[in-house]
C-alpha cells in the first residue's frame, strides 16, 4: 500500500472515529443544519487565515467558535426563526469566504479540495491535528456525556435538576467547531456533516443504549472510510465523496436488513 | 397560623410581561409541605409563566419568589419532544434523575405501576404511560415539592381520574407539597387542597369549595364549571384589554 493512501485511511479513520460520537447528538439535537452553518463558514475562517498569514486550522478554529458563539447570542434575541438564522449565516460566510479568496492574488488556492477535501494529500502534521483534536473532543465529550444526554432529553427538567444547560450547550458547540475545523481538510467543508449524520443514523436501529449508539456510530464511519477509500483507489473517484457514498450506501443497507424496534 | 405547615416556595407580588404584554401582574401563592395547590384560568391566562417563574426557569420583572433551604423540587414538564432518533428506554430514561440512596427505581416503578414497561422505549409509550413515567422521573429526586404541568394531558377520562389519585396517594406518601396545573375542573376539585384562579392575575384563590362560588370563578368557568361539568369552557374576559392589563379598578378584581 502507498503511503499516501496509508495516511489518508488513518486520517480518515481518525475523523470518523470523533464525526461518529458527535453526531450522534446532532441527530438527536436536530441540529444538522447547524452543523452545516459552521462547516459552510469554515471557508470563510480559510480566506481569513491566508489573508492574515496565520495557521489555516486555527484560523478556522477560531472563526468556527466565534460563529457558534454568534449563533448562541443569535439564537436568544432574533425574532428570525432558527433556520432562517442559520441560513443566512451559512450561505453569507460561505459567499464571504469565496470573495476574500479572490481577493488574494499572491496564493493560489485549490478551492476544490477545500470544498470536498483532500484526503489522499493528507500530510504527517495533517494526522496530527486529527488526532490531536479528536483525542481533546472525545475526551470533553467523555467528561459532559451525562449533562449533556439529560439536556438533550429535556432542557428544562435537566435544569431543575441543577445541570448547567447553557456552560453544556456552549461545550458542545464548541466541539462542533472544533470537530469541523479538523476535518474539513479531509472531508471539505461541505461533506463534513455528512459524517456526523450519516454513520448516527446508520447505528440508530442497531442500538439499545444511547452509548451504543455513538459507539456504532463510529464503527459505521470507519467501515463507510475504508470501503470509501477501496472505492476511491480501484475506480479512480473522488476520495471525500466516495468516503460519504460508502457511508449512505451502508445506511440503506442497514435501515432495509434491520427495520426500527 | 402558627401549627401550619412549612411553606415550601412562595411567589410574592411577581409581574413579567412580554413583548408588552402583561403576562402576570402582582402574583402572590405559596405552597405549603403536603398541600397541594392547583392552577387553573383560560389558555393565555399565564399559568405556565407562573409555574417557570416558580421553577426558576425565568426571572420575573418584579416580585420574589422565595424558596425554603434545600429545597429539592421534582418538575414533571408537558411532554417531552424526544427525537425518534434516541434509543432510550423507560429504566434508562429514569436512572437520569440522579442517584438516590433511599428510594430505589424499584419502589417508584410499582407504586406507579409502570413495572413492566422498564425496558421499553420512551417512544412507545401510551399517553397515560408516558406521564406516569414523567412522573416517576420527578418523584426519584424524592421532592420537597413536586410541580406537574397539565399532568394528565393526552391521557384518557378514566386514566385521569386515576392520575389524580396516584397525586394524592404520592402526596400521602411522602408528604410533599404539590403545585399543578389542570384544566379539568371537576377532577381537580375532589383532589386537591388550594385552587388559585388565574388570569394574568390572581382572580380568586382558596378551598375548591369556596372557589367554585366564588363570582370570579363563575365569571371565568360559566355555569358548567357551577354544574360541575367537567367541560372546559371559559369566556374571554372582558376586562381585559387587547394587550392583556387589567382595565378596570383591579382591587374590584372586576369581574361578575
Amino acid at each position: 500500500m502507498d503511503d499516501f493512501l496509508l495516511r489518508a485511511v488513518v486520517a480518515g479513520l481518525g475523523v470518523a472515529l470523533v464525526t461518529g460520537p458527535l453526531g450522534v447528538f446532532v441527530v438527536w439535537r436536530r441540529m444538522a443544519y447547524f452543523g452545516d452553518t459552521l462547516a459552510h463558514s469554515a471557508l470563510l475562517g480559510i480566506a481569513l487565515g491566508f489573508l492574515l498569514g496565520i495557521n489555516l486550522n486555527l484560523s478556522v478554529i477560531l472563526l468556527s467558535i466565534l460563529l457558534a458563539l454568534l449563533l448562541v447570542g443569535m439564537n436568544r434575541n432574533s425574532h428570525l426563526s432558527h433556520d432562517t438564522q442559520l441560513g443566512i449565516l451559512a450561505h453569507s460566510a460561505l459567499s464571504l469566504g469565496l470573495v476574500v479568496m479572490a481577493f488574494q492574488t499572491s496564493v493560489r488556492v485549490d478551492l476544490m479540495a477545500y470544498l470536498f477535501g483532500d484526503i489522499l494529500a493528507v500530510n504527517a502534521t495533517d494526522l496530527l491535528w486529527v488526532w490531536g483534536g479528536g483525542f481533546v473532543v472525545l475526551t470533553i465529550l467523555m467528561l459532559i456525556w451525562r449533562p449533556l444526554l439529560s439536556i438533550t432529553v429535556h432542557e428544562e427538567l435537566a435544569q431543575v435538576e441543577g445541570t448547567p444547560v447553557v456552560a453544556v450547550r456552549i461545550a458542545f458547540m464548541l466541539l462542533i467547531a472544533l470537530v469541523i475545523a479538523v476535518s474539513m481538510k479531509i472531508v471539505g467543508v461541505l461533506l463534513v456533516t455528512s459524517m456526523m449524520i450519516i454513520p448516527a443514523a446508520a447505528a440508530r436501529n442497531l442500538s439499545r443504549t444511547p452509548e451504543q449508539m455513538a459507539l456504532l456510530a463510529a464503527v459505521m464511519g470507519a467501515i463507510a472510510v475504508i470501503l470509501g477509500l477501496a472505492g476511491s483507489w480501484q475506480w479512480d473517484t473522488p476520495a471525500g465523496p466516495s468516503v460519504v457514498v460508502a457511508a449512505a450506501l451502508l445506511f440503506s443497507v442497514v435501515r432495509i436488513v434491520i427495520p426500527a424496534r | 397560623m402558627s401549627n401550619q405547615p412549612e411553606t415550601l416556595i412562595e411567589a410574592k407580588a411577581v409581574s413579567i410581561s412580554h413583548q408588552g404584554r402583561a403576562v402576570l401582574q402582582d402574583v402572590d401563592m405559596a405552597v405549603r409541605r403536603g398541600e397541594i395547590v392547583t392552577l387553573i384560568g383560560p389558555n393565555g391566562a399565564g399559568k405556565t409563566t407562573l409555574i417557570r417563574v416558580m421553577l426558576g426557569l425565568i426571572k420575573a420583572d418584579s416580585g420574589k419568589v422565595v424558596r425554603s433551604a434545600g429545597l429539592c423540587i421534582g418538575y414533571m414538564p408537558q411532554n417531552l419532544s424526544l427525537s425518534e432518533n434516541m434509543p432510550l428506554t423507560v429504566r434508562r430514561f429514569l436512572a437520569m434523575a440522579g442517584k438516590n440512596s433511599k428510594l430505589s427505581m424499584q419502589d417508584v416503578l410499582q407504586e406507579l405501576a409502570i413495572e413492566p414497561l422498564a425496558d421499553y422505549p420512551m417512544q412507545r409509550l401510551s399517553g397515560g404511560e408516558h406521564q406516569r413515567v414523567l412522573l416517576a422521573r420527578a418523584l426519584l429526586r424524592q421532592p420537597d415539592l413536586l410541580v406537574l404541568d397539565e399532568p394528565v394531558q393526552g391521557v384518557d377520562i378514566t386514566g385521569q381520574a386515576a392520575l389524580y389519585n396516584l397525586i394524592t396517594r404520592i402526596r400521602n406518601r411522602f408528604n410533599c407539597g404539590v403545585l399543578m396545573i389542570s384544566h379539568d375542573l371537576h377532577l381537580v376539585m375532589a383532589n386537591t387542597d388550594q385552587v388559585l384562579c388565574l388570569n394574568h392575575h390572581v382572580c380568586c384563590s382558596g378551598h375548591p369549595d369556596s372557589v367554585s362560588q366564588h363570582p370570579a370563578y363563575l365569571e371565568l368557568f360559566g355555569t358548567a364549571a357551577q354544574a360541575e361539568l367537567a367541560i372546559y369552557t371559559h369566556h374571554h374576559d372582558h376586562t381585559h384589554d387587547i394587550h392583556g392589563n387589567v382595565e378596570s379598578d383591579h382591587e374590584g378584581h372586576g369581574h361578575g
